[in-house]
């Protein structure tokens, strides 16, 4: 519907060509997204996440404000000194959320490579090749799939025990599933374009095509979900610390706050607001993003 | 239709095996020795060999998933390491706090989901239907667990109509059942008003417009049911992760039921009811999706007259 409105926009087809022949398609991506102001909105929100927790050790003293216990200063609503209050031992729930930030985007960005990696490797062969190896992968990932990502991060979580490491793993595996699905179905959709073919017929392997024609050409579809799972990765590594078997204290992590925060919100509601929102507003900017990039990937989609 | 019936339930059985075997194999690598966790203090050489024994775990790995299989066919999810009493009585003692959760937060979602897609679906430009999109997209962001907490705070600590923890009754059912749909209450919305949006520009619905049909009648018969399909399809998708949510809405709410259970399980390394948990939960949302499906062949014609030889 929408294709047949932005022809309809240029009278003669040699106009049309002339406002996008000049641009290159990333150029074109580019613009798109930027029409679009929430994707933008949440480009910015969340470069400023990554910032701030690149330049975490400049912005606070991690030893000092976001590990050490300070028990005459315990409780402190948010004031000048503390902007976001103190904690129950009298941490800086700021310095604290700063801190955490570098957790959550190490391991959701690190989650959600491990899952593309496996994932990918999985959905591009059962997309390429088609036929029984589609059918025996596929099977199998769909038994996972009936599990709840959660749960099945849990399962792995509670057999091998909760570092950092074990969870970032637990989390890229329970998305495995899900990537091999997504880089599936993209792969079929351009292996039967014509320089799949003619890539075949001056002799390629099939790696080569896969790695070099097949993957690159679907690289859109992928990064949108990678955007998307990575804002799900990070709602996940705060769940498995807000019950006890994720991050652990004294760690800051967002959800371990909001797990240890619990105890003292009747009194102190401001306790839970700033690490839930920490969460929050990461998830949103990363869901906008990706929105966006949808859109400006496959304007066909658009509503 | 019967077939069709048959037909998924037999598809069923092979995935259920597989799970069951997957989560098994995760379980049966977890380093540590279990009779260490179930004979705590009183761990001795002896002892321990043999419990291996009278449990089976000296077996190889095969044996005891076959047996475990075998079992659990038969309703037997085996002996809790902590209370040492069956799994299956834990689980039958808990499942149902979980279900009255999940079965609140899906009620919540489309009884409140739906129609508000629908209504914002047909009037896209109104007051309402703008607000509708704010909240969908500030919706699908919102942890469960920290919209659990603020509503705690809010009706309460501060309001205090509602109760903040436990599951007597139907008033404390409320506040977990908002805070575990409210993320899928807003998936389901977006889909609904997108995909309403979608419909009422088809020819179809400019044909009954023509013919006279009131906007009602119009929005009831001919939009609604074309409009439900990508509909419930994101409420079968969203079954899963309901189940999933349930662990963290049962964490914040103190509530005991299966979620719950499942971390207790896991913190006291109590292999049996995890396993029992995962299996489950996994078993309800095969089930669920099963009767997604099922609906979906029922909505769609065009399922439904390959199972019934064209008749349907």
């Amino acid at each position: 519907m929408t294709e047949t409105n932005a022809v309809r926009k240029y009278s003669t087809k040699k106009e049309f060509f002339k406002e996008y022949k000049k641009k290159s398609r990333l150029q074109e991506i580019w613009r798109m997204f930027l029409k679009n102001k929430l994707a933008v909105i949440g480009l910015v929100i969340f470069v400023i996440i990554v910032l701030t927790a690149i330049m975490a050790p400049l912005i606070s003293d991690y030893e000092n404000d976001a590990i050490k216990m300070n028990v005459s200063e315990r409780l402190t609503p948010p004031n000048s000194q503390h902007i976001f209050g103190t904690d129950e031992i009298g941490r800086d729930i700021f310095a604290r959320i700063v801190h955490g930030a570098r957790i959550s985007l190490l391991v959701g960005l690190s989650s959600v490579i491990i899952a593309l990696f496996i994932g990918g490797i999985f959905g591009a062969v059962a997309g390429f090749f088609g036929g029984k190896v589609d059918g025996i992968i596929m099977r199998s990932m769909d038994v996972f799939l009936c599990l709840p990502d959660v749960l099945l991060a849990l399962a792995i979580v509670a057999a091998f025990g909760t570092s950092l490491v074990n969870m970032t793993i637990a989390i890229g595996l329970s998305f495995t599933p899900k990537f091999s699905r997504v880089v599936r179905s993209a792969v079929m959709t351009v292996r039967d374009i014509e320089y799949v073919e003619a890539a075949r017929a001056i002799g390629a392997t099939n790696s080569r095509i896969i790695l070099q024609h097949v993957l690159i050409n679907c690289i859109g579809p992928i990064i949108v979900q990678v955007t998307l799972y990575v804002a799900n990765a990070i709602l996940t590594i705060s769940a498995l610390s807000f019950i006890g078997l994720g991050i652990k204290a004294p760690t800051p992590e967002w959800g371990n706050m909001l797990a240890s925060g619990r105890a003292f919100m009747r009194d102190n509601a401001y306790i839970v607001m700033a690490p839930g929102f920490a969460i929050f507003i990461t998830i949103l900017s990363l869901n906008l993003l990706g929105d966006g990039l949808r859109d400006a990937l496959d304007p066909r989609l658009k509503q | 239709m019967i077939k069709y019936v048959v037909k998924r339930l037999l598809e069923m059985i092979p995935i259920i095996f597989a799970l069951t075997f997957v989560v098994f194999t995760i379980m049966y690598f977890t380093p540590g020795d279990p009779t260490a966790v179930i004979l705590g203090n009183e761990y001795t050489e002896e002892a321990s060999m043999r419990i291996k024994q009278e449990l089976g775990l000296d077996k190889p790995f095969f044996v005891q998933f076959v047996r475990y299989v075998g079992n659990l066919i038969r309703g037997d999810f085996g002996m809790s390491y902590i209370t040492r009493a069956p799994v299956s009585e834990q689980l039958i003692g808990r499942f149902p706090n979980t279900f009255k959760v999940v079965a609140g937060a899906m009620l919540f979602c489309v009884a409140l989901g739906v129609p508000i897609g629908v209504f914002s679906g047909t009037k896209p430009y109104s007051l309402l239907s703008n607000i509708t999109m704010v909240i969908g997209l500030l919706g699908v962001s919102l942890p469960i667990f920290w919209l659990g907490l603020l509503l705690i705070l809010l009706f309460s600590v501060k309001l205090g109509w509602l109760p903040s923890s436990g599951i007597e009754g139907f008033s404390s059912l409320i506040l977990p059942s908002i805070a575990l749909g409210a993320n899928y209450m807003a998936n389901i919305m977006r889909t609904t008003r997108s995909s309403m949006l979608e419909v009422i520009r088809q020819d179809y619905i400019r044909t009954a417009k023509a013919k006279g049909v009131s906007q009602r009648n119009i929005v009831r018969k001919h939009a609604l049911r074309n409009a439900m399909m990508p509909t419930i399809t994101v409420i079968g998708m969203n079954i899963g992760a309901l189940l999933g949510g349930v662990v963290l809405t049962e964490t914040v709410f103190s509530i005991p039921g299966t979620g719950r259970l499942l971390v207790e399980s896991i913190n006291n390394r109590d292999t049996p009811s995890v396993l029992g948990c995962l299996v489950i939960m996994a078993v309800c949302v095969a089930v669920s999706n099963l009767i997604v499906d099922l609906i979906y062949a029922y909505i769609d014609p065009q399922i439904k007259s390959q199972y019934s030889g064209g008749r349907g």
